[in-house]
């Protein structure tokens, strides 16, 4: 390009105004790279799957406060009632719901005694019906079968004999062969043997935040507590009907006993998320705000250069210059001030992730995103100085036979 | 001379309004991000208790597992085991001490048309309520016989007497709880310190709780607990042996007047670690630890990572919207060179050029401070729309930061102004005059 140097020489003249608009290119893309990868570990985040059949699934709490209630014969009638119900798929007594923050974890490890290598993970007490009310899929081995199932009494401290693991849990404790845990002992409670019995593919633990969120187990029990969850399953579509008609069922069938926080999944999803959400939503609002600031500030400061060299303008056209290559100065201009902002972007932006990297443990960013910032920024600053370069365009040769 | 500057101010700023505009609007968000980022975090970490912080102090010891110490080994377990909160409850060494932790309960309402209510609770034992100043209505807490002699005494929520007893004063009244009658000896006025430092452990910024119950009730049975429990051992069989467990689940806090009084309790925790020790209990070295309120804040980080890195980035873009202004002050001034010049041949020193052009940056300023203000305000609402629960009474602005606001934009404004006044001052008469 003939006009390199021209502008080059230009800029030189006039550098802080050049410079303040590399600065603030510079940071904006500090800024977006890091805003848009934070929101992409969210969304990834957000995006695992839960192992459920979260559309077609509800949950109550069933809250017992009779002082002589028995609680195991209204347990099978309650489960009775609810599975006969027309439409529903099927239900289970259950001690804690995936994603909802609470629950219970343990620790399994190969050997037995008190001083080896534990892996945690959530504990689901269930029946034989769990794999179908919850939509799990069983990828390897057997179901429990109702003789499985045994009456866990409140403080109980001795475990079953088999249990079902998801498959983030069984490559945890087989690296490189999860199928090889079918039929395995581990321990539980340091010294209880347990066998694995099945492998599903997936079921997240109650909480999103834990870095063991994959690693689930299921444990055929069913609690003699006064307060547990049912968690049931409806044919596709008719979760909503069937909430209150089971609500009702349950309140009314006795007195002793509260039915509360009747709740869907995706209900529980969207409040387990919640903060993931709304962070988002900021960091995108951000990060829209200030690209925009940034492209009004590159207009103004173009068009008053523009303005303070009219006559300029107007010599060169008188001179034969064309409209296109007026406008083509400009955006030269751009180009040159934009790739030297975004330079000092790429390094702020890692600088930036570094920090973030040590003081909030986060992962490093991607060269693609870098990548995309450099690029977003280029299209921002031509599209920004594409108004005023046409403004300039169109001074008038006889501008220059003027004065002032 | 002052309004008389305002008013060149005023002018110029007329006729330049797309420019003023930009600005204004720059400053504006700017200042709107940075305040709301600030507001929250400054609320997050607000002092909960700022008169008596330093003198409650929260009690840690390491009982861990000495193949897997709790927290990687960097800080001790966040909770005690029932036998210790209990043995240093009666050991009493200090000034004041409670033990608790989260429980729930259902309370059959008198009147056989009002349906049962499940009740979020705190055991707690007679000095909760002076360690932390609660406010009382009606009553006051129970006494420290209460505890002893097991009475069965609770404290109700202002929201739970409203509902049970329509907000009359219920003292001397009984309510059934799990089964059994409870008396009531106070009423709690509205009481929700931010964050709820007493207990982190169960969400720094839950609701504080319906009713409040002597802690010997857990040990008896006759409520359940709540809350969070971490086990290293296994457990026997039976609530008796889970009480004897290694398992965490009650928080344990002191009242210390001095720093003598807390190294003596500090010596007190080493003694008697020391002694269990030689039960064959806390195997790790030694690592008690008595952390005030906002030490404990601290190191528990109530204030979450995502409320710091949004507010280090909105103060990024407070600089863009500066720099920003810095931009399009300069393009403005140096517009208004021929002028200028005119000025200062027709003798206007450059001290007067400076304050000229300085008002002008500050008019610009407190425009871009009003607008943030107001934005800051939005965007509160919004942050608290977004988040819910969570931001519930964290997301509100008060006057000290509607001031620093406003301050903030006008000295930000100036600060941006100060180059590009610089080089209009500058500008060479003669050149200018010479043009014209």
């Amino acid at each position: 390009m003939l006009e390199t140097g021209l502008i080059l020489r230009a800029l030189a003249r006039n550098k802080i105004g050049a410079l303040l608009i590399a600065l603030q290119i510079a940071l904006t893309m500090t800024i977006m790279v890091n805003a848009i990868f934070m929101i992409q570990d969210r969304q990834q985040q957000m995006q695992r799957e839960s192992g459920l059949d979260e559309a077609n699934t509800f949950y109550l709490t069933n809250t017992i406060f009779g002082q002589n209630y028995n609680i195991q014969a209204h347990l099978q009638t309650d489960l009775h009632m609810i599975r006969n119900t027309p439409g529903v798929v099927d239900a289970i007594q259950i001690n804690a719901v995936p994603l909802s923050g609470s629950g219970w974890s343990m620790a399994l490890q190969h050997e037995s005694g008190e001083d080896k290598d534990a892996v945690g993970s959530a504990i689901y007490m269930v029946d034989d019906h769990a794999i179908n009310s919850m939509g799990l899929e069983l990828i390897a081995g057997a179901n429990f079968k109702q003789a499985d199932i045994e009456l866990r009494k409140d403080g109980q401290s001795t475990w079953p004999a088999k249990t079902i693991i998801t498959k983030a849990f069984a490559e945890n404790l087989y690296p490189g062969d999860w199928q090889s845990a079918i039929g395995k002992t581990v321990y539980i409670s340091q010294t209880q043997p347990m066998q694995i019995i099945g492998v599903v593919k997936a079921l997240q633990a109650p909480w999103n935040g834990w870095n063991g969120v994959e690693r689930s187990m299921l444990v055929p029990f069913q609690r003699e507590a006064k307060g547990s969850y049912y968690f049931i399953r409806t044919e596709a579509g008719r979760r909503d009907e069937l909430m209150p008609i089971i609500e009702k069922a349950l309140a009314q069938s006795d007195k002793e006993r509260i039915i509360r926080r009747v709740t869907t999944v995706e209900e529980t999803r969207e409040r387990s998320y919640l903060q993931q959400n709304a962070t988002n939503k900021i960091l995108t609002t951000v990060v829209i705000t200030l690209t925009l600031i940034t492209g009004f500030g590159i207009v103004g400061l173009a068009i008053f250069g523009i303005n303070s060299r009219t006559k300029q303008i107007g010599t060169r056209r008188a001179l034969g210059a064309t409209k296109g290559q007026i406008m083509r100065y400009f955006m030269m201009e751009n180009f040159i001030i934009s790739t030297f902002g975004i330079v000092i972007g790429c390094v702020g932006a890692v600088a930036l992730n570094m920090w973030l990297v040590n003081n909030f443990n986060l992962s490093p960013i991607s060269v693609e995103l870098v990548a995309f910032g450099v690029v977003t920024l280029f299209i921002v600053g031509q599209l920004a100085v594409l108004y005023p370069a046409r403004k300039a365009s169109m001074i008038a040769p006889a501008i220059a036979t003027r004065t002032v | 001379m002052f309004s008389y500057y305002l008013r060149l101010a005023w002018i110029s700023i007329l006729r330049h309004w797309g420019l003023s505009l930009l600005m204004v609007c720059a400053i504006g968000l700017g200042i709107g991000t940075a305040m709301t980022t600030v507001t929250v975090n400054y609320l997050m970490s607000a002092n909960p208790i700022p008169e008596k912080s330093q003198q409650l102090y929260y009690v840690q010891l390491d009982s861990w597992d000495v193949n897997d110490p709790f927290d990687d080994g960097l800080n001790p377990p966040d909770q005690l085991t029932y036998t210790d909160s209990s043995n240093l409850m009666r050991a009493k060494q200090a000034f004041r001490q409670n033990v608790q932790a989260q429980a729930f309960g259902v309370i059959e309402p008198a009147d056989p048309e009002m349906l049962p209510l499940i009740v979020n609770g705190r055991a707690n034992t007679a000095d909760f309520f002076s360690m932390f100043n609660v406010p009382f209505i009606y009553g006051s807490g129970w006494s420290s016989q209460s505890d002893e002699s097991k009475e069965f005494v609770v404290v109700l929520s202002k929201a739970t007497n409203d509902k049970l007893f329509g907000g009359k004063d219920s003292v001397g009244e009984s309510i059934k709880l799990e089964g059994n009658m409870f008396r009531i000896v106070g009423v709690i006025d509205t009481w929700q310190p931010k964050p709820r430092f007493y207990d982190i452990t169960t969400g720094a910024f839950n609701d504080s709780e319906d009713i409040f119950v002597p802690f010997h009730l857990i040990a008896d049975e006759k409520i359940s607990r709540s809350g969070n429990t971490n086990c290293w051992k296994p457990t026997g069989d039976g609530f008796k042996a889970f009480l004897a467990s290694e398992c965490i689940w009650t928080q344990f806090w002191v009242e210390l007047k001095t720093q003598q009084d807390k190294e003596d309790y500090l010596q007190f925790l080493n003694a008697y670690v020391e002694e269990q020790k030689q039960f064959g209990r806390f195997q790790r070295p030694m690592d008690n630890r008595l952390s005030n309120v906002m030490q404990w804040l601290e190191t528990q980080e109530v204030v979450a990572d995502d409320a710091q890195m949004m507010m280090a980035m909105s103060f990024m873009f407070l600089i863009v919207c500066l720099l920003n202004t810095v931009g399009l002050l300069l393009a403005k001034f140096l517009g208004k060179a021929p002028e200028i010049g005119l000025r200062q041949a027709l003798g206007a020193s450059k001290s007067t050029l400076f304050s000229q052009y300085i008002i002008e940056s500050a008019c610009i300023g407190l425009l871009g401070g009003i607008l943030g203000l107001i934005l800051a305000y939005l965007g509160l609402k919004g942050v608290e729309g977004l988040y819910g629960d969570y931001m519930k009474g964290l997301a509100s602005l008060d006057t000290n930061m509607a001031i620093l606001a406003v301050v903030l934009a006008l000295i930000s404004t100036i600060l941006a102004g100060l180059y590009p006044t610089w080089r209009a001052c500058n500008i060479q008469p003669a050149q200018q005059l010479k043009s014209q």
